[in-house]
C-alpha cells in the first residue's frame, strides 16, 4: 500500500542531501550547490504531485482525455526561474568574497572577520 | 481608476525600477524614484480609506475569476501594512541622495534606486496578494534585491553578511515553496480565500500540519525570530545606511504579516492554535528573544549593531503579542509594527546623518555629538525613550496595549517579564546618550557640523509622528483593533 | 519504473557530490543532476518544465559556475564540517516530511485533490477561453500572467544586482590589453571559431522557432531567450569578450532588459486603458480569442527580451570581471575550463 508513497520518499532524501550540503559545507560554491539541489528536489516533488497514471503532457490533442495537471509545471517553470536568478546573485557574491578576502571557506572568512573584531577590540581599549 | 487601485499599488513601483534604469542620471533616477514612492504611499492611503469605509477589496488579475486566475485581497490588515511600508520608503528615500553620495560610487547609484524600488514592489506585492503562490514570487524579488542591496555596503562584511543572508533567506523561500506545495496538495487551490474554506476538511491529516510547520520555520527565518535571526544583526550593521533604516522599519514587517496571515486567514485561528501548541512556544521564544537579544545589544560597540539586536528584541514583543491569539494580543502586535517602524525609520535615519559626517557610528567616536549634531541626537534619544516605552511616545503606546493584553488573559509573569525586558532597552540606550553628551568629543579641534537639511527633515518628520501618534492614538488604534477583530470575525 | 531509476541515479549523484572535493567534478556533476532532472520531468508529462530545466540546470548555471570556479580556484580545503548538528537537522526536517507524506493522495491518483478543483478547467476549458493547445502556456501567460510577470521581474532584479556586484568601470586602454591577451587565446581554435560562426545563425533561427512555438509545443519566452543568449555567450567565449561587447554593448542589453519588463507591464496597462483589469487580454481586441493571442504573444517577446539579455548581461559580467583578474595576475589559472 505504502509503495504509492514511494517515490515522494526518494523525493525527501533528495531535498535533504541538498540541505545538508548547504549546512555542512564550508566552501561557499559547495554551498551554493547544496542550495541548487535541495530547489531542484522541490520541483520534483511538485512535478510528482502533478502526474495522474495515464496522461500525457498537457498539450491539447485530439483522441486524448486524461491530461496531467498543468498548474504544478506552470508555479515550477517560475520556480526554476527564481532559483537560477538566486544561483547567479550567489555566485557574483562568491566572486567578490573572493576578490576582498582572497578565500572562499567559511571558516576562514570567518577567522578574518573575528581578528579585525579583536584588534578593533584592543585599540579602542588602548584609547 | 479609481477600482484599479490595489494592482497601482504595486505596478507603480515596478513599472518606475525599468524605467529607472533607462534614465540613468542619478539626481534624475532619484526624484523619479521619490515621485514612485510618494504615488505609491498616497494610493495606500486611498486605499485604506476605502477599506475602512466599505470593506475588503478583492480585485482579479487578468480578469479571471478566482481561484482559476490570481487575486488581490486587501483588507484592514494589509491595508494597514501597504501604508506602512510605502510610507517609510518614501519618508526614507528623501534623504537617499545625500546619504548614498557618500557611502555607494557614483557609478552604481542608479542600479541603487532601481533595487530599492524593487525590493519595496516585492514588499508591496507580497502584502498585497491574495495568492499563495503569488507570494513567495514577490518574496523572492523583494530578497533577491535586498542580498544586492545590503552587498553595497562599502566594508567587505558586508559581502560576507549578504551571502549569509542569502543563504538563510533561500532555505526560508523554499520552506515556504515546499508548505505552499503541500497545501496545494491537499486542497487543489493557492488562492488564500479558497484555502481558508478547503483546509478545514483536512485539517486532521498529517501532510497539512507538516505544511503547517515548514511555512512557520521559513516565515521566520526571514523574520529572524529568534533562534533563527543570526543573519540579522551583521545584514543591518554593514548595509548602506539608508538601506538599513529601510529595512530596520519595514522587511520584518512584512514576514509578520506572512505569520498573522497564514496562521489566522488561511489555517485559521482554532486550527493554529488548538491544534498545534503554537502559543506556549511563540510566548516562550518571544521571551527569551526579548532578553538575549537585548542583553547582547549592551555589549556592542557599534551602533548599528546595538539597534540591530534591538530590533530582534523588539519583533520578541510582536511575537508575544501575536501569541496570546486574542484580538487585543494582536492589536497590540499591529500597533508595534506601525509604531516600531516610526522608531526605527527615525534611529536609523539619525545614523545615516551621522555617518555622513564622521563616516562610522562606532561608539567612541560619538563622544560629545550631542553638542556637535543636537537635532540628529536628540532624535536618536527619542526614539531611543520609544523603544524603552517612555509615556508621550509610540513606545509607551504600545507596550500599554500589550500589557492590557497580557493582563487580560491573567498573563502576569509574562507581564513582568516584558517590564524588565524594557529595563534592559534603558541600558542600551543609556550608553549612547552618556557617550554623546557626557564625554568631551575626541579631538576638540575637529568640528562636527549639523546633518543637512535633506535628512532633518525625514529624521524629524519621523520623530513628530512618534511623539504624535504617542499622543493622539485615535488613528492608529482604530485601524490595528479593526484589523485584529476582522481577523476574529468579530465586527467592529 | 523508469522514474524510480531515474531518481536513484539522482540519489547516487547527490551523494557524489557530497564525498567530491575537486570542485570541477562536483560542477560537472551538479550539472548532470540537472540534465537528469530534467529528463525525469519528461517522464511525469512535464516537457515545458524539462526544457526549462535542462536550459538552466545543465546550461547557465553549469556555465556560471565553471566561470566563477576559474576564478576561485577548484579545490575544496578539508576544513572542519560540523557534520553532526547538520545532520541533526536534516533528520529532524527529512522525518517530518516523510510524517507528513503518510496522508498524502498516492502518487499518480487521478482522484487527489489537486487534479479535482481548479485544474479541470485549464484543461476542459482552455481551448474556448485562450485558444491554444498548451495548456501550460495558457496558465502561465493568461490565468496566472501575473506570476510570470513577477518571474520577469525577479530575472530583471538579479541582472541588476550582478550588475552592481560585478560591473567594473572600463577604459578604453584596459580593453586594449585584455584583447591582446584573448587574441593569443583564440587564435589556436580556428576550427571551432569557423564552425561556431556557421552554427550561430541556426542557434538564432531556433530561438525564433521556441519563441512562436510556445503556443502549441514546449516552449516560449523564456526558453527562446536562455537560447538566445546562449548564442551571444558562445560568439563571446570564442571571439573575446571585448569584440563582443562591441557588437553588443552593455547599455544597449541593459536597455533590452528593462524593455522587456515595460512591454509585458505596458500590455498590463493597455488592458486597464480599454477598460479591462490589469493584464486581461479580452479586451485588447473586439473578439477576446484574439485579444488572448495578441497579449500572450506581445508578453511572451517581453520575457523573451529581458531573459535573453539579462543571461548575457550576467555572463559579461562574471567572464569581465574573470578577464581583468587575469590580466592582472597573467601567471596564474592558466588552465581554466571553459576555454
Amino acid at each position: 500500500m505504502l509503495i504509492g508513497l514511494f517515490n515522494y520518499w526518494i523525493v525527501i532524501i533528495l531535498m535533504m542531501i541538498g540541505l545538508y550540503i548547504v549546512i555542512a559545507h564550508g566552501n561557499l560554491i559547495k554551498k551554493i550547490i547544496g542550495l541548487t539541489i535541495f530547489q531542484t528536489s522541490v520541483f520534483i516533488f511538485y512535478i510528482s504531485i502533478a502526474k495522474v497514471d495515464g496522461g500525457t503532457a498537457p498539450i491539447l490533442a485530439d483522441g486524448i482525455t486524461q491530461y496531467s495537471n498543468p498548474l504544478p509545471h506552470v508555479l515550477i517553470l517560475t520556480a526554476i526561474v527564481v532559483g537560477i536568478a538566486t544561483t547567479a546573485l550567489g555566485l557574483s557574491l562568491v566572486v567578490r568574497i573572493k576578490e576582498t578576502y582572497h578565500s572562499i571557506e567559511e571558516e576562514e572568512i570567518q577567522q578574518q572577520d573575528n581578528e579585525e573584531q579583536q584588534s578593533k577590540n584592543k585599540a579602542e581599549e588602548s584609547a | 481608476m479609481i477600482t484599479h487601485l490595489p494592482i497601482l499599488q504595486v505596478i507603480v513601483p515596478l513599472m518606475s525600477a525599468p524605467i529607472c534604469l533607462l534614465l540613468n542620471r542619478a539626481k534624475l533616477v532619484w526624484l523619479f524614484s521619490l515621485l514612485a514612492s510618494g504615488l505609491a504611499f498616497v494610493i495606500s492611503i486611498l486605499l485604506l480609506q476605502q477599506v475602512m469605509i466599505s470593506g475588503v477589496i478583492s480585485y482579479e488579475l487578468g480578469g479571471w475569476q478566482a481561484p482559476w486566475g490570481i487575486e488581490y485581497r486587501i483588507d484592514k490588515l494589509n491595508a494597514f501594512l501597504l501604508l506602512i511600508i510605502s510610507g517609510i520608503s518614501t519618508v526614507v528615500l528623501v534623504a537617499a541622495q545625500t546619504s548614498i553620495e557618500k557611502e555607494i560610487p557614483k557609478d552604481k547609484h542608479t542600479y541603487f534606486y532601481v533595487l530599492y524600488l524593487l525590493s519595496l514592489t516585492g514588499m508591496l506585492g507580497i502584502v498585497a496578494t491574495g495568492d499563495a503562490f503569488n507570494v513567495f514570487v514577490f518574496l523572492e524579488i523583494s530578497s533577491l534585491s535586498a542580498y544586492a542591496l545590503i552587498a553595497m555596503g562599502q566594508k567587505r562584511q558586508a559581502l560576507w553578511a549578504s551571502y549569509q543572508y542569502l543563504i538563510m533567506g533561500t532555505i526560508g523561500a523554499t520552506f515556504i515553496l515546499i508548505a505552499i506545495g503541500l497545501m496545494y496538495q491537499m486542497t487543489g487551490t493557492l488562492n488564500m480565500q479558497d484555502l481558508s474554506h478547503r483546509l478545514p476538511e483536512v485539517a486532521q491529516t498529517r501532510t497539512v500540519f507538516v505544511s503547517f510547520a515548514f511555512l512557520i520555520v521559513g516565515v521566520c527565518l526571514k523574520l529572524a525570530m529568534f533562534p533563527l535571526h543570526l543573519w540579522l544583526p551583521n545584514a543591518y550593521a554593514y548595509a548602506p545606511s539608508i538601506v538599513t533604516a529601510f529595512f530596520a522599519a519595514t522587511a520584518t514587517k512584512v514576514a509578520v504579516y506572512l505569520l498573522i496571515r497564514f496562521t489566522f486567514s488561511i489555517f485559521g485561528f482554532s486550527f493554529s492554535f488548538a491544534t498545534i501548541p503554537l502559543q506556549t512556544l511563540f510566548m516562550a521564544l518571544g521571551l527569551i528573544g526579548i532578553f538575549i537579544a537585548s542583553a547582547t545589544a549592551i555589549y556592542q560597540n557599534n551602533v548599528k549593531h546595538i539597534f540591530a539586536y534591538s530590533s530582534i528584541a523588539q519583533i520578541g514583543y510582536m511575537i508575544v503579542g501575536f501569541s496570546l491569539s486574542t484580538a487585543a494580543g494582536l492589536t497590540a502586535t499591529l500597533l508595534h509594527m506601525f509604531n516600531h517602524a516610526l522608531m526605527k525609520g527615525a534611529i536609523f535615519l539619525a545614523l545615516a546623518a551621522v555617518i555622513y559626517r564622521i563616516g562610522n557610528v562606532e561608539l567612541n567616536n560619538l563622544r560629545g555629538l550631542g553638542r556637535q549634531m543636537p537635532l540628529t541626537m536628540a532624535a536618536i534619544v527619542t526614539g531611543g525613550l520609544s523603544l524603552i516605552g517612555v509615556p508621550l511616545t509610540v513606545g509607551f503606546v504600545s507596550k500599554w496595549y500589550l500589557l492590557t493584553a497580557l493582563v487580560e488573559q491573567g498573563w502576569w509573569p509574562v507581564a513582568v517579564l516584558i517590564l524588565l525586558g524594557s529595563m534592559l532597552a534603558v541600558i542600551y540606550v543609556w550608553r549612547i546618550v552618556e557617550v554623546a553628551y557626557f564625554k568631551a568629543p575626541l579631538d576638540e579641534n575637529i568640528k562636527v557640523k549639523e546633518a543637512p537639511v535633506s535628512f532633518l527633515i525625514p529624521i524629524w518628520t519621523l520623530v513628530i509622528a512618534n511623539i504624535y501618534f504617542g499622543i493622539d492614538t485615535r488613528l492608529s488604534v482604530q485601524v490595528a483593533q479593526g484589523a485584529a477583530q476582522s481577523l476574529f470575525g468579530v465586527s467592529p | 519504473m523508469i522514474d524510480i531509476v531515474l531518481l536513484t541515479f539522482l540519489i547516487i549523484i547527490a551523494v557524489a557530490i557530497i564525498r567530491t572535493k575537486d570542485s570541477f567534478a562536483v560542477v560537472m556533476l551538479a550539472g548532470i543532476y540537472g540534465l537528469l532532472s530534467a529528463s525525469f520531468f519528461v517522464a511525469m508529462d512535464a516537457v515545458d518544465v524539462a526544457f526549462t530545466e535542462a536550459a538552466v540546470g545543465a546550461g547557465i548555471s553549469t556555465l556560471l559556475m565553471l566561470v566563477v570556479i576559474s576564478m576561485t580556484g577548484r579545490k575544496e580545503k578539508p576544513t572542519r564540517h560540523k557534520p553532526l548538528p547538520a545532520l541533526f537537522i536534516v533528520i529532524i526536517t527529512g522525518g517530518l516530511l516523510i510524517y507528513g507524506t503518510l496522508d498524502m493522495p498516492h502518487f499518480g491518483s487521478e482522484d487527489a485533490p489537486i487534479h479535482n478543483h481548479t485544474s479541470p478547467r485549464y484543461i476542459n476549458d482552455s481551448m474556448q477561453e485562450i485558444g491554444i493547445p498548451n495548456i501550460v502556456t495558457s496558465v502561465l501567460a493568461s490565468y496566472r500572467a501575473f506570476d510570470t510577470f513577477g518571474e520577469v521581474v525577479v530575472i530583471f532584479t538579479a541582472g541588476i544586482g550582478v550588475l552592481t556586484l560585478l560591473s567594473v568601470a572600463r577604459t578604453k586602454n584596459n580593453d586594449d590589453e585584455i584583447e591582446s591577451i584573448n587574441d593569443s587565446m583564440h587564435r589556436q581554435h580556428l576550427v571551432i571559431r569557423i564552425v561556431a560562426k556557421m552554427l550561430i545563425p541556426f542557434i538564432f533561427l531556433f530561438a525564433l522557432y521556441v519563441q512562436f512555438h510556445g503556443d502549441f509545443g514546449p516552449g516560449g519566452g523564456f526558453q527562446a531567450g536562455v537560447i538566445f543568449a546562449s548564442a551571444i555567450i558562445l560568439y563571446a567565449m570564442l571571439f573575446g569578450l571585448v569584440t563582443a561587447r562591441k557588437v553588443i554593448n552593455q547599455t544597449f542589453i541593459q536597455f533590452i532588459a528593462a524593455l522587456g519588463v515595460l512591454i509585458y507591464g505596458s500590455v498590463g496597462a493597455v488592458s486597464l486603458m480599454n477598460g479591462g483589469n490589469f493584464l486581461d487580454y479580452n479586451v485588447l481586441s473586439s473578439n477576446p480569442i484574439t485579444g488572448q493571442h495578441l497579449g500572450i504573444l506581445i508578453i511572451e517577446w517581453g520575457v523573451g527580451c529581458t531573459v535573453a539579455s539579462v543571461m548575457v548581461v550576467i555572463f559579461f559580467n562574471f567572464a569581465g570581471r574573470r578577464e581583468r583578474k587575469q590580466h592582472k595576475k597573467p601567471s596564474q589559472d592558466k588552465e581554466s575550463p571553459i576555454c
